[in-house]
């Protein structure tokens, strides 16, 4: 450890170490961590669960019959007729189901049997095959007037007509299809960033909530500096943080490759896989510094948890409209929005992961991080100071902290702290 | 010659919100004494020693610890324990010890074999490997005050460190302070419990509303009032009355009254001479808890009593 003289005081970065690695290994080997790498996973199971349940109640609600209310020769021709044309169109012929065979002047009445609201029937095709009839609501009618027509021709006429085959050349990939793949991982990428940094950044905030529950600030105030006491627990959740990707990430690619899944399956990011991966590292650093010494200053003013909930609510609707912002960006490359995105500090790191998703230039990537750098120096810079400032309240500093955010931001610039008399 | 100043502070002021906390407190403590900062509840003990610990910066006033204006420049020399008791739950006790020593530049290991010595040493040798949160509430209090001492600092800062012990462990608190100033370590306390800094300080100041009325050492407080008479006569009548000072009570044969600027000779001359009587004479010197509410006010005084009546006694 390198410190100061025994007489002096320890050097700022030796002091953050301390606390850097208490915190650490007290998270780290605490009963709760098991839970904190669990915890995303809950959300991935619900989420599956969730789109389970959703896929089979739209593929419940997707399958909708065509009846047929034609003489019996007639059904048997519709019939025929649409499972050839199925075979070369696809999904997108209706199935099709008989519904009556009608004796010659038999009358039916098929809005009738529609506002029976029975069975699957979307729609009733009655009369003949020179002429049918189609009976549906406004959008099936719409759907399905050509397919009927097409069905009913075929039907009537189908040995006639010739079907020209078609020569096919297969190509891995097209201009279009590689767009709309990188715009999906720049997507992935910064939803993926987004919940990573909002759970840790959270995470730093109940700590540091905990430790003036302790008791313990006291002592640390009195022993090192207190940028030293909003450093290392900076770092310290920031090495948890890392643990906790790496432990997801591996698990993650286990699942992956056990379930026959490659990231050749997925378009390649503007940048490469690797680079992709570093850089998103990276940016997650950014990210979580920048909004972890916010929540930490937030932190320095709250006394429990609900105030803590209460002074944090701002700040995470702000980093919420963030995302959204980063999100159009990533949709509007070249253009004002995604340069503004890019130098608002908290959007600046979700904005360049999806470009490094969607381009493949890397220079913007070495103007971003040196602004953030700049950005993250700043933040720790004010936020080290305003939790030295109020940090060390006592007493009345609930009511304080109550009067929120523009008393902390004047407080960044006085030279006012307070304390127990 | 005089003694080197551990801690020297002039004209110290801190403002909380527009309200004055600390008022001009001016202290001197000598290397290698035990000081007590006597004052009731919210007078600005506290507030005076984060002061000097540079926790919290005065408004106004200069600030000189073991040679240093800011504190923090000197704190790997300092050892503290605040008032409000702290440790990490989930930590052994002897890491608790370490941690606390590596705070003030202690290396690790280092602070961990200092950690198990000083708990062994202190009867807790059995504690030292279980959690804070296992430990009865005295036995984390010593564990916390064994962190404030294991990097061997030269200047101790207690607040309030006797609050919540039991009668043993008070004393065996006292005795610990004793030994830190034996081996020549400056410890400076405060306290609200008068007994404690009677018996232990060698000088004090007595901190209200946050001024400090007084600060010297005990002997010149407790001179601050004069010295009580307790005089028993044969006789309760006679010209010696006249040699009485005027506020003096009797009670029967006995008469109390505060010595006489004079001395005892000239009236004892007149006792003798006027056939009093004398049956017994004694002179009593103030206590430090008289001289407070000499110096402090009766109202500090109750105040400091009416806290923690158990304390006091």
């Amino acid at each position: 450890m390198s410190a100061a003289d025994h007489s002096g005081r320890l050097s700022l970065l030796s002091a953050a170490f301390i606390i850097a690695r208490r915190d650490f290994t007290a998270i780290l080997f605490g009963r709760a961590f098991i839970f904190f790498l669990l915890g995303p996973l809950f959300p991935v199971v619900v989420l599956a669960l969730a789109g389970g349940v959703g896929a089979q109640v739209e593929s419940q609600a997707a399958t909708a019959d065509v009846g047929i209310a034609m003489s019996g020769a007639d059904v048997d021709a519709m019939l025929a007729a649409r499972e050839q044309l199925a075979a070369r169109i696809g999904p997108a012929i209706p199935s099709m189901v008989e519904l009556e065979r009608l004796e010659p002047g038999e009358a039916f009445d098929p809005v009738a049997v529609l506002e029976g609201r029975e069975g699957q029937l979307a729609a009733i095709i009655t009369g003949t095959l020179a002429a049918p009839e189609l009976t549906a609501t406004e959008a099936q009618l719409g759907r399905w007037q050509g397919m009927v027509a097409t069905v009913a021709a075929y039907a009537a006429d189908g040995d006639r007509l010739a079907f020209p085959p078609v020569a096919t050349r297969q190509v891995a990939t097209s201009g279009a299809t590689e767009n709309a793949g990188r715009l999906r991982t720049a997507q992935g990428g910064q939803l993926l960033l987004f919940l990573l940094i909002m759970l840790l950044a959270s995470m730093v905030l109940s700590n540091l909530v905990e430790e003036k529950g302790n008791k313990i600030i006291e002592i640390l105030a009195a022993a090192i500096p207190m940028d030293a006491v909003f450093l290392g627990k900076l770092f310290a959740m920031l090495g948890i943080s890392l643990v906790g990707i790496t432990v997801w990430g591996g698990t993650a690619a286990v699942v992956l490759i056990a379930g026959g899944v490659s990231l050749s399956d997925y378009a390649n990011p503007g940048v490469g896989w690797p680079m992709f991966f570093a850089l998103f590292a990276i940016y997650f650093a950014m990210g979580y510094l920048l909004l972890g010494a916010i929540f930490l200053a937030v932190g320095s003013l709250a006394a429990t948890v609900r105030e803590v909930q209460t002074l944090s609510m701002p700040v995470t609707m702000l980093q919420i409209l963030v995302f959204f912002l980063a999100s159009l960006a990533v949709t509007r490359q070249g253009e004002w929005i995604e340069y503004a995105a890019i130098a608002f500090p908290l959007s600046s790191p979700f904005v360049m992961v999806g470009r490094a998703a969607t381009s493949e230039s890397l220079w913007p990537h070495l103007v971003a991080l040196g602004w953030q750098a700049l950005c993250v120096a700043l933040f720790i810079r004010v936020g080290a100071s305003l939790f030295r400032k109020r940090v060390m309240k006592s007493g009345p500093q609930s009511a304080t902290a109550s009067r929120g955010l523009g008393r902390l931001a004047r407080s960044a610039f006085s030279k006012r702290s307070a304390s127990k008399t | 010659m005089a003694r080197p100043l551990a801690i020297e502070a002039r004209g110290l002021v801190k403002r909380f919100d527009g309200t004055l906390a600390v008022d001009g407190v001016d202290l001197s403590v000598p290397e290698g004494a035990i000081y007590g900062i006597l004052g009731p509840n919210g007078a600005g003990k506290t507030t005076t020693l984060r002061m000097l610990l540079g926790i919290i910066d005065p408004d106004a006033g200069t600030r000189l610890v073991l040679g240093a204006s800011n504190p923090q420049d000197v704190a790997r020399r300092i050892g503290y324990l605040p008032e409000e008791r702290g440790l990490y739950p989930s930590m052994k006790a002897y890491e608790a010890i370490a941690f606390m020593g590596a705070l003030r530049g202690l290396p690790l290991a280092e602070g961990r074999k200092r950690g198990r010595a000083l708990l062994e040493g202190h009867g807790l040798g059995h504690a030292a490997e279980r959690q804070i949160r296992q430990l009865s509430k005295g036995m984390a209090q010593t564990v916390q005050l064994l962190g404030t001492l294991v990097h061997k600092p030269q200047l101790v800062v207690l607040d309030e460190p006797f609050s919540g012990l039991d009668a043993i462990n008070q004393g065996k608190l006292e005795a610990l302070i004793r030994g830190l100033a034996d081996r020549g370590t400056t410890v400076i306390f405060s306290t609200h419990v008068i007994a404690h800094a009677e018996r232990l300080c060698e000088g004090i100041a007595i901190i209200a509303e946050g001024k400090v009325p007084f600060a010297g050492l005990v002997d010149e407080a407790r001179d601050r009032i004069p010295a009580q008479v307790r005089l028993e006569t044969r006789n309760i009548d006679g010209a010696w009355r006249a040699a009485l000072p005027r506020a003096t009570r009797r009670e029967g044969h006995i008469w109390h009254f505060a010595l006489p600027e004079t001395g005892v000779e000239p009236l004892l001359r007149a006792l003798i001479d006027g056939d009093a009587g004398i049956l017994s004479l004694s002179i009593e010197r103030a206590g430090l808890h008289d001289a407070f509410v000499a110096i402090a006010g009766e109202a500090a005084a109750k105040e400091m009593l009416a806290r923690d009546p158990a304390d006091a006694a």
